[in-house]
Formats: C-alpha cells, sequence, structure tokens
C-alpha cells in the first residue's frame, strides 16, 4: 500500500509538474514572438469558452478564428509579412476566468487585440480588462446592446466591439418581412417568460409590427421547457391571427410548430436565430410541418456567395463537421482585425482601434460589414424560409 | 481569545501577510492577472471554510452555496449601485440577508438527511437563481452591470481573516463541539441533551452569512452578476474544495480552495486537456487520501511553539 501511495503522490506531482511546464512554455513562446511593436508575429488574444456548458459555442469560434489566421499567414500575412500568433485561453464560460484570461492576454502575451468570447455577460467581463488596458476586444457573437453601450451612461465603450447584430434589430427586421413581403395584417406572438432573448424579440417586434400598420391580435407566453401549448395556440387560433411571432429556442419552437399544425394552423410562422438548428425538424415532428415558416438569422448557408461557400468547405476539411452561425461570425472577425490591422498600417491597439470604428463596406462572408458609432455593425439579416426541412435563403435586408 | 504565544505568533503572521501583499501590490510586481486571481483564493476561503462548517463539522450535506453567494451579491450590489449606500453597509447586509435566507430555508430542510437534505439544499440554489431570473429590477437574466469595484486587498484580507477567526472560535467554543457530536452521532448527540434543530440551523446560517460576504465580494471586484453565475456548478466547485481539503479541517480547506484556484488559472493555457487534467487530480486525490488532503487534522502551529499544559488550539478531533 505504501509503494502504491508513493506511486499516486508521484503522478499527481509529475501532472502538475507537466500543467505548469506546459503553461509556461507556451507563455515564454508567446513572450519571444512578441510582436507588438517590431518583431515579425503580432499577437492576438483567443478568449473562449472551451468547457462549461457552453463550450460548443466557443469550440466553434475558435476554431473558424485558427482556420482564418492559418489562411492569412498563409497569405502572407499582414503589414509586410508579419504574421498572426493567436494565443487560445479558456476560460470556462465563468465570468471572473474570461476576465482573467483577457487579463493575462493582455499584459503577460502583449496581445494588440482580443477576440471573443461568445457570450454577452463573458464579454462584459473581458472587456473591462481591454478598457482598462485600453486594448480593442471584438465578440463575434454577444447579442446583448450593454455589451458595447453603457446602459447608465449611454456613451459607448471605446474599445468593445462586435461583429453580429443585436437582438432588436432581428425583431426589426422580422416585423418589416412579415407586413411587406407576407402581408401579415393581424399577428400573434407567442414568447417564453424566463428568456430575456424571447422577452426582448417580443417587445420590438410588437413595437415594429404596429407601427408598420399592422395589429397584435394575441400575446401568450410560456416558460422554456414547457410541454403543452395547445391552450395558447388554441387561443391565438381563435384571434384570427394570420401570422405568429415565435422568437424562442429550436427546443421550444419544435414542439410549438408541431402542435400548431396539429390544431390545423396553417399560417405562416417567423422566428429568430434561435431556431437555427439541425435539430428543429425532429422537434417539429417532421419537415413538412417546418413548411410556410421563416426565421432571422446570421448567415445562409445556402447562400450562393463563394467566399462562403469556401469557407465552408474549408472548415469541413479541417475539422471534418459543419459549421455554425458562431463559426462564420468568428471567421469574418479574424478577418475584419487583420483588415483593421492593414488600414491601420500598424499594429499598435489605439491605431487598430480607431481603424475598427472607422469600418466601412468590409467584405465579410456573413455580410457586408459597417461598424456605426455605437459599435455595432450594420449588416445584412439573412431570412431563411424552411422548405421541406432545408434551409434556404429568402432574403437578405439591410439594417 | 487568550493572549498565549501562539495567538500572538498568529496575529503577526497575519499582519506580515497582509503587509507583504500589500508592498508587493503598490510595487507593482502583482500583475492584473495574479490581482484577479488572489481575489478569487480569499473568495473562494470564505466560501470553502463556510462550507465547510456545515459540511464538514455538523456533516449536513448541502449543496446550495452558491445561492447564499448570489443573495449576498444581489442585495449588497442593489445597496451599493442602486441605493448609494457605503461598502461596509452593504457586505453587512448581504451577509445578513444570507443568514435570514440560510435560516429560512434551514428549518424546514434540515429535517431531512443526507442525500435528501442535498436536494433540497440543490433546489434552493435553483430557486434564488430562477427568481433572480424573472425581477427585472435587478436585471432578470441580463443581470447587474456596473457595480462599483470597491472591493480591494485590505476588504478581501480582512473579511477572509475574519471569517476563519469566527469559525474557529465557533468551533473551539461548546457550540462548535455541539455540530461535531451532530456529525458524529445525530441521535447520540440528542441523548446527551443537545438541541440538534437548532445547532443544524445555527451552521446553517453562520454558513449562509459568510457565504453572503463572498457575494458581496465578488459582486464588487467582478463588475457584473448575472444568475448564469451562481449556477449548481458553483456550488458544486466550493464543494469540490472542502472535499479535497478534508472535511472537517478548516486548514485543508484553505489550503484547497487556493491550490484548485491557482491550478485552475495555471490551467487556461490547456483549454481542452484542462478539464482532463483537473479530473484526473481530484481522481487520485480521491483514491488514495479518501479524507482529503489534510483529513480532520488542522496545519497548527503546536508543533513549533512549545505548548502550555494541555490547552487544545486545533477545531475538530
Amino acid at each position: 500500500m505504501e509503494r502504491i501511495k508513493k506511486i499516486a503522490l508521484f503522478t499527481v506531482a509529475l501532472l502538475l509538474a507537466a500543467a505548469i511546464i506546459a503553461g509556461c512554455g507556451q507563455q515564454k513562446s508567446g513572450a519571444e514572438k512578441q510582436g507588438a511593436s517590431g518583431g515579425d508575429t503580432i499577437n492576438i488574444g483567443v478568449n473562449y469558452e472551451l468547457s462549461g456548458d457552453v463550450a460548443t459555442y466557443g469550440t466553434n469560434s475558435k476554431d473558424a478564428i485558427l482556420l482564418a489566421f492559418e489562411e492569412i499567414n498563409q497569405n502572407g500575412g499582414v503589414l509586410g509579412g508579419k504574421k498572426f500568433n493567436p494565443i487560445v485561453l479558456d476560460n470556462g464560460g465563468k465570468r471572473e476566468e474570461a476576465m482573467s484570461a483577457a487579463a493575462k492576454l493582455i499584459t503577460e502575451n502583449k496581445v494588440v487585440a482580443l477576440l471573443g468570447p461568445a457570450t454577452s455577460g463573458a464579454t462584459m467581463a473581458a472587456a473591462t480588462m481591454a478598457t482598462k488596458y485600453k486594448v480593442p476586444i471584438i465578440s463575434p457573437s454577444a447579442t446583448n446592446p450593454d455589451v458595447t453601450v453603457d446602459p447608465q451612461t449611454k456613451k459607448v465603450r471605446d474599445y468593445v466591439f462586435r461583429v453580429c447584430f443585436i437582438d432588436p434589430t432581428q425583431a426589426i427586421v422580422g416585423a418589416e418581412f412579415a407586413t411587406k413581403d407576407l402581408g401579415a395584417k393581424k399577428a400573434a406572438i407567442i414568447y417564453s417568460n424566463s428568456d430575456e432573448y424571447s422577452k426582448g424579440l417580443y417587445k420590438v417586434f410588437k413595437e415594429e409590427f404596429v407601427k408598420n400598420g399592422g395589429q397584435v391580435v394575441a400575446e401568450e407566453s410560456f416558460n422554456s421547457g414547457d410541454q403543452d401549448f395547445r391552450p395558447a395556440l388554441t387561443r391565438i387560433k381563435d384571434a384570427g391571427a394570420d401570422l405568429i411571432y415565435v422568437p424562442a429556442y429550436y427546443g421550444d419552437v419544435g414542439k410549438i410548430v408541431n402542435q400548431a399544425r396539429e390544431l390545423g394552423i396553417k399560417v405562416p410562422m417567423l422566428g429568430a436565430d434561435g431556431w437555427d438548428s439541425p435539430k428543429l425538424a425532429e422537434y417539429a415532428g417532421g419537415a413538412a410541418n417546418l413548411n410556410n415558416t421563416y426565421f432571422t438569422n446570421h448567415y445562409a448557408a445556402s447562400d450562393p456567395n463563394p467566399r462562403l461557400q469556401d469557407f465552408i468547405k474549408a472548415f469541413k476539411a479541417k475539422y471534418n463537421r459543419e459549421p455554425d452561425a458562431f463559426a462564420a461570425l468568428a471567421y469574418d472577425t479574424s478577418y475584419l482585425l487583420a483588415d483593421a490591422i492593414k488600414r491601420a498600417g500598424s499594429a499598435d491597439p489605439e491605431a487598430i482601434r480607431n481603424a475598427l470604428a472607422s469600418t466601412k463596406n468590409f467584405d465579410g462572408i456573413t455580410s457586408k460589414i459597417t461598424i456605426d458609432e455605437n459599435h455595432n455593425p450594420v449588416k445584412d439579416v439573412a431570412i431563411i424560409a424552411m422548405v421541406d426541412g432545408k434551409q434556404t435563403l429568402k432574403k437578405k435586408i439591410t439594417h | 481569545m487568550r493572549f498565549s504565544k501562539k495567538n500572538l505568533l498568529s496575529l503577526a503572521g497575519a499582519i506580515l501577510i497582509y503587509f507583504l501583499v500589500y508592498w508587493l501590490q503598490a510595487a507593482g510586481v502583482i500583475s492584473a492577472f495574479q490581482e484577479i486571481n488572489l481575489m478569487m483564493v480569499g473568495i473562494n476561503i470564505i466560501l470553502a471554510v463556510s462550507l465547510n462548517l456545515i459540511v464538514g463539522f455538523t456533516g449536513q450535506l448541502a449543496l446550495g452555496h452558491a445561492g447564499f453567494m448570489a443573495v449576498g451579491a444581489y442585495v449588497s450590489a442593489i445597496l451599493t449601485t442602486n441605493l448609494g449606500q457605503p461598502f461596509p453597509v452593504a457586505i453587512l447586509a448581504g451577509a445578513c440577508t444570507a443568514a435570514v435566507a440560510g435560516i429560512i430555508i434551514g428549518l424546514p430542510t434540515l429535517r431531512l438527511r443526507g442525500d435528501y437534505l442535498a436536494i433540497a439544499t440543490l433546489g434552493f440554489g435553483e430557486i434564488i437563481r430562477g427568481a433572480a431570473n424573472n425581477i427585472n429590477y435587478i436585471g432578470g437574466a441580463a443581470g447587474m452591470i456596473g457595480i462599483p469595484q470597491l472591493t480591494n486587498w485590505t476588504w478581501l484580507y480582512l473579511m477572509m481573516v475574519l471569517t476563519i477567526l469566527v469559525i474557529v472560535n465557533f468551533l473551539n467554543s461548546t457550540h462548535g463541539r455541539a455540530c461535531v457530536a451532530i456529525r458524529e452521532n445525530e441521535i447520540a448527540a440528542e441523548t446527551m441533551g443537545i438541541n440538534t434543530t437548532y445547532y443544524k440551523v445555527l451552521a446553517f446560517a453562520m454558513g449562509a452569512f459568510f457565504a453572503g460576504i463572498a457575494g458581496a465580494l465578488y459582486a464588487h471586484y467582478f463588475y457584473l452578476i448575472q444568475p448564469a453565475t451562481f449556477t449548481f456548478f458553483r456550488s458544486f466547485d466550493i464543494l469540490v474544495m472542502v472535499v479535497f481539503g478534508g472535511l472537517g479541517s478548516i486548514t485543508g480547506s484553505i489550503i484547497a480552495a487556493a491550490a484548485i484556484t491557482i491550478i485552475n488559472a495555471a490551467l487556461q493555457d490547456l483549454a481542452v486537456l484542462r478539464m482532463v487534467i483537473y479530473a484526473v487530480l481530484l481522481i487520485v486525490i480521491m483514491v488514495f487520501r479518501p479524507q482529503g488532503l489534510m483529513g480532520t487534522r488542522e496545519f497548527t502551529l503546536d508543533r513549533w511553539v512549545p505548548k502550555r499544559g494541555e490547552a487544545s488550539g486545533s477545531a475538530g478531533n
């Protein structure tokens, strides 16, 4: 037993030593290749949720970023041959770790810009460090409006940018599409009361739809994870709605669509990016139920844009799986950063910030992107129609 | 607390550590990254020591510690951000509210034992999170942002020392012995005339009080709090620290909280491998030291300072 104990202790010590050496080694290589000013590499901080409950968002984003920088480096890099050196840290989806990772990347690895995290909460935590040390941070997928604008002072956060549209934008575009393209006059809304995303979209859609001359005839709420939506749907049916807006995530959406079609509700249904999942048809009880449904999204995989198709092919070839919206947005973010460094003519964080703020018509794979005064992108919102279970691009609306 | 040689030595040590870190910080030796982790070490020590009082010493398996932390964080954040109260008032109010929550949840649930209590307290943590999700005044699921950054090394260290001091002295008192007696055998303790419900609720409320302090410190260092910050996983992380350090060892909890926080930070670079190494470490420790790093023993100064008489300085047995 004594011997086993000794072996165990030794194993623990070895693992610890390995971890520490690996940690230090990576730090050193980062410091040696330090290229913030001078050297031939430019350090970029990649701060993502690679473990924890939203690890899939982080992993897809990180993989797309690494792919993008690999491509840029192969094509000769930026600023006359300088190569990007992305340094990846995991924040486990925790606020405090997102903040400490950002601090480490800035102060120890001397990165000139931070990419990520994927979620709004972690991005806001990391952004405090970026603001403190005056290093730009770009989140590809944080949709909360407060990320770039301080809600108390209404002032834009100088060093914080994003590449995805914010939640209200989706609802505004959705309302426009509903009245202009679907000719809806009487809308019903069914939203999740336990979800900020759903509540936010509901409020803005209602406002916009009424502003466009429509009428909201029924408003029903549920809690995410509910099973039976028939009572609410029956009331919607009786109200005579000619469109149902369902701003929720695919799990609930599938059940709602399934039960609505069961009750003989044939009117079009409209949603937002929470619908985007290969599992949607399964939850909806078959692809046929999804016909005549639409949702707003960051991009459409079926968009014929050749650069988007190249990206999808390259991502599949490298990682052997389909990219999602997180990956597409993260890929755009990397190229946007490279573009800003080229336009700035230097890899100085302040110069990069200024170049990012003045981005006009950057040609990304999800859309052309212009950064507005609130550091939000002005870009296309893709409207996707479900046709026999396949996502097809119906329309793009710039907002 | 007597002014024995040992106590004076501990006091001198505590003051020395405070000024050493303070001086290092003032001299700019501690980087931003190290400072954040220093804060996390302190907060986790408070959480682990206070949970150890409930789980390790009183023997009640509770999984709702993140819930108490959330109560402290939200109440203190409301007081400073929305009502403009000073920080000490906010910490105290947060801690007291958490303690009241501890009593409210403790009275009905502490009749339960073992697994049942674990599930009930787990439910409590989820209720707090669910409530925070649905109250618009505190920001709903988006949480509160723009909380002033008031926690610094001085506050953190003060609160950490206070937590340890109060809990260690509690455990060495009659009340603490009663708690340990409940852990060892509840029926025997009751037979000896110990009011078990009273002591269980007392330990629960005390643990909640200090978790509330930790929550207040957390909210005022990390600038934003969201219901998602206080999930079951955080309760679980704290429990891991307690078990890792040894159920019933205060010094064990301190060492484990510091070690786990630092290991976690050091492994950030390894991304995917991180959880694997962390898990392997835990399994190895649990297989070969199921009683935790320290068991129920304490790391005391008794070894170096000659004792006068039979005065026992260590908590537990």
